[in-house]
């Protein structure tokens, strides 16, 4: 079964390098509120500015932003899709704007999605060295050698990070290739995920006349964008609010050590509003961006919003409510998401990390007071997260609720090292010589 | 009390458009892009689509052509591709009817011919320079044109190259001058020598080649004679050795080639200096020292044979050797 797993990854590592080489990508994000997609053009290896310092842009210059569109998501819930025609339609719909936009055909795309139950799972592993010197084949071999848990049938591997290495008693090794010692030990971060929200995502994709170029979870690049350097170097989580699902990601030391998504967002804080107030989501959708909040100060009681219809009925169309109330529908199920929150990231142990930091990001993000609430709920240290700067993106996209897709772009330009590319060592193939050669042909021409 | 009139407060602030690519993100998928219809028939709008779809989503076709279309290399193809492929139909269906060829060409050449005669490129008249009257006659015969005529007609080489084969010339230059003149410059062979044949008597120029035919000798006395088979070929040898003998003055008659082979110096009197067939001019300079010494060709002497470098020998008169042998020997002291 890994096997497997490692050839669907790898040809999608070979379908990004020839994305690379073609110079065009598209990032496809697949929300449950809305579905994002970017065009990124990639001229050649970033450079550092003159004076040899990363530079503004924080060295993402190998790459462009030159197409982007966002389309209302149809057919996903909690970030799953749950009817392909829609879903298909809708990545259709934004991919054709942002082609239009940037003026080129593109071929490769590279997808994230929020749901589908992530689990995390920590592994490990250690290996005598065979010589003194860690080679790239040490590493695979002991990245090979870690013991798997069962994790389910129906179920697969999305991400599968080294995150730290060990070589003898020396831990908290980024690469150990060159290094010399007696034995290799590593810890990896495994993401599984429903194969059946993955094989539909792909699907649609596919239905679309697009090659996927790289799959990721939406908590991952979220977090890859909003956490700046030292928050991903020191330790935080990335709290991604989107529309149906809220995912929340934990980092340390540059990588992700744990992911997971609790399954409200948004869009029940909107059907909150709906059913609450009985006006159709899409006018709750609005009052709650215009005048939503979770702090009801005096002044609120005071502050009426129109609720408006269409009825012909002038007592029905006239209605109005006050702040005080919207935010009396809106705080508790904010805080229900917030407690659940609290609950992944108490499964994580997060208290136990030298850093507490929390990055709120996401569209979700965006309701005035919610720092102030999640410092409550979550800790102190909480902060409102946007997306890093890159070039070419539009200022209407360079929102909170674009940090998953910026994330993913960044992700495009430098992935980071998997499992799956390194080499499996010989005798973890299977024995069978034709099989192999066939194998080694398909890996090569 | 306020009054009545409606008072609009001044727009302080205006929200400033969306450029760049900002516009583009913030227009695409909007309505706010399609204008309303200019034209409507009782409210109803005439042209433009009923009803704007609920449903944003490109058809699967449209999607599928759009992708087509922003394929590059069907863009180069409709960019260039189609204009080039439309121009080359065009120009080939036109072509292809025969009247419409033959009109076309027709067209292009009486072009070709009102700007060819346009009078900056007519010659009107050919200048002869550096020929006699004869040689002028003789070119305009071989070269007949019939002025006026447009100098790209005029092949100046081949002309040039007539001209040169006559005889009389030696170069030519040819030229269209400014002014519709064709300039010939030519440079005439000088006749330097007599040649007497069998065939007549020719002029030739100092190369051996051939000027002129004369009908007598006596047309022109002043210059040297020379006869004999071949001689022509070597007309450099002989004027050099007339220019030795010339110490001999109006006694020289001429030069005769024997077997094309050397040369025989005949005087009056019937006297004959032969030269041997290498350096005869050497030969001619020691018979010369030796009249000039000896008197020898005052003497009865008929040839002096320096055919054979080491061993010169004369040959008597007949009358002479008699009187020769005639004389009484005197010995010694002249007893």
């Amino acid at each position: 079964m890994m096997t497997d797993l490692y050839q669907s990854q790898r040809a999608m590592r070979q379908m990004r390098r020839q994305a690379m080489q073609r110079g065009v990508v598209a990032i496809l994000d697949v929300g449950s509120s809305k579905i994002a997609c970017l065009v990124l053009r990639f001229d050649g290896a970033g450079r550092l500015s003159e004076d040899n310092t990363i530079g503004s842009m924080a060295g993402q210059t190998g790459f462009r932003v030159i197409g982007a569109a966002t389309t209302r998501s149809r057919g996903v819930q909690f970030g799953e899709v749950t009817a392909m025609q829609e879903t298909e339609r809708a990545i259709r719909t934004a991919l054709q704007q942002a082609q239009k936009m940037a003026d080129i055909r593109v071929d490769h795309v590279i997808a994230c999605f929020s749901g589908a139950n992530p689990r995390s799972y920590g592994l490990d592993a250690q290996v005598d060295l065979e010589g003194q010197l860690v080679t790239e084949a040490e590493v695979g071999r002991v990245l090979n050698a870690c013991d798997v848990p069962d994790y389910g049938a129906g179920r697969e591997v999305l991400h599968a990070q080294p995150v730290n290495f060990a070589l003898d008693n020396r831990s908290g090794l980024t690469d150990p290739r060159g290094q010399l010692g007696q034995s290799l030990a590593v810890d990896m971060h495994m993401l599984t995920v429903d194969a059946a929200a993955i094989q539909n995502i792909v699907r649609c994709i596919k239905r679309c006349d697009l090659e996927l170029a790289g799959i990721a979870n939406s908590a991952y690049v979220s977090g890859i964008s909003a956490l700046v350097e030292d928050e991903q170097e020191l330790g935080a989580a990335c709290i991604d609010m989107g529309g149906g699902t809220t995912s929340v990601s934990v980092f340390m030391k540059k990588h992700m050590i744990y992911a997971d998504c609790v399954r409200m967002g948004g869009d029940h804080v909107t059907s909150d509003i709906s059913m609450g107030l009985g006006v159709p989501a899409a006018v709750a959708e609005r009052i709650k961006t215009f005048n939503g909040g979770v702090h009801a100060t005096g002044a609120d009681d005071r502050d009426l919003i129109d609720i408006g219809g269409d009825t012909g009925d002038w007592e029905h169309d006239r209605r109005t409510v006050s702040r005080a109330e919207l935010i009396g529908i809106m705080r508790p199920r904010v805080e229900e998401i917030l407690e659940e929150v609290r609950q992944c990231l108490d499964a994580a142990g997060f208290d136990h990390m030298p850093s507490q930091q929390i990055v709120l990001t996401g569209g979700g993000s965006q309701i005035m007071g919610l720092d102030g609430l999640a410092s409550r709920i979550l800790g102190q240290r909480v902060r409102l997260g946007r997306p890093l700067r890159v070039h070419g993106l539009p200022q209407s996209a360079t929102g909170p609720g674009f940090s998953s897709a910026v994330g993913l772009s960044l992700f495009a330009a430098h992935p980071q090292d998997e499992w799956w590319d390194f080499e499996i060592p010989v005798d973890a193939y299977s024995a069978r010589p034709f099989k192999r050669a066939v194998r080694w042909f398909r890996d090569n021409w | 009390m306020r009054p009545l009139t409606a008072t609009r407060a001044p727009v302080i602030h205006r929200t400033k458009p969306l450029a760049g690519p900002d516009a583009d993100f913030a227009s695409a998928g909007s309505d706010a892009s399609r204008p309303e219809p200019k034209l409507r028939l009782r409210g109803v709008k005439l042209f433009g689509r009923a009803a704007r779809q609920a449903d944003p989503a490109p058809s699967r076709l449209s999607y599928r052509f759009q992708r087509w279309m922003l394929t590059p290399g069907i863009r180069r193809g409709l960019k260039i591709g189609l204009p080039v492929l439309a121009c080359v139909a065009a120009v080939g269906l036109f072509l292809a009817a025969e009247d419409r060829r033959m009109a076309l060409m027709a067209y292009v050449a009486d072009i070709k011919t009102s700007i060819q005669e346009r009078p900056e490129f007519m010659v009107n008249l050919m200048a002869i320079d550096g020929a006699g009257t004869s040689l002028s006659e003789d070119i305009r015969e071989v070269v007949p044109l019939d002025f006026p005529l447009s100098s790209w007609d005029l092949d100046v080489e081949q002309i040039r190259d007539t001209i040169t084969g006559l005889d009389p010339v030696k170069s030519a230059t040819v030229r269209i001058r400014p002014g519709g003149i064709l300039q010939v410059d030519v440079v005439e062979r000088q006749p330097v020598i007599v040649w007497r044949t069998r065939g007549g008597i020719e002029l030739l120029d100092e190369t051996g080649a051939h000027v002129d035919r004369v009908a007598a000798r006596g047309d022109h006395a002043g210059l040297p004679l020379i006869a004999g088979k071949g001689a022509d070929q070597h007309v450099p040898e002989a004027l050099e050795v007339l220019a030795t003998a010339s110490s001999l003055g109006n006694r020289v008659r001429g030069l005769v080639r024997i077997g094309e082979r050397r040369w025989d110096l005949v005087l009056d009197r019937g006297q004959r200096i032969m030269l041997p067939t290498d350096r005869p001019v050497r030969a001619l300079e020691r018979v010369l020292a030796v009249n000039e010494v000896q008197d020898l060709l005052e003497r009865d002497v008929a040839v002096v044979d320096m055919r054979l470098g080491q061993r010169p020998t004369i040959r008597m008169n007949e009358a002479a050797s008699e009187a020769w042998w005639n004389t009484k020997v005197t010995v010694g002291n002249g007893q």
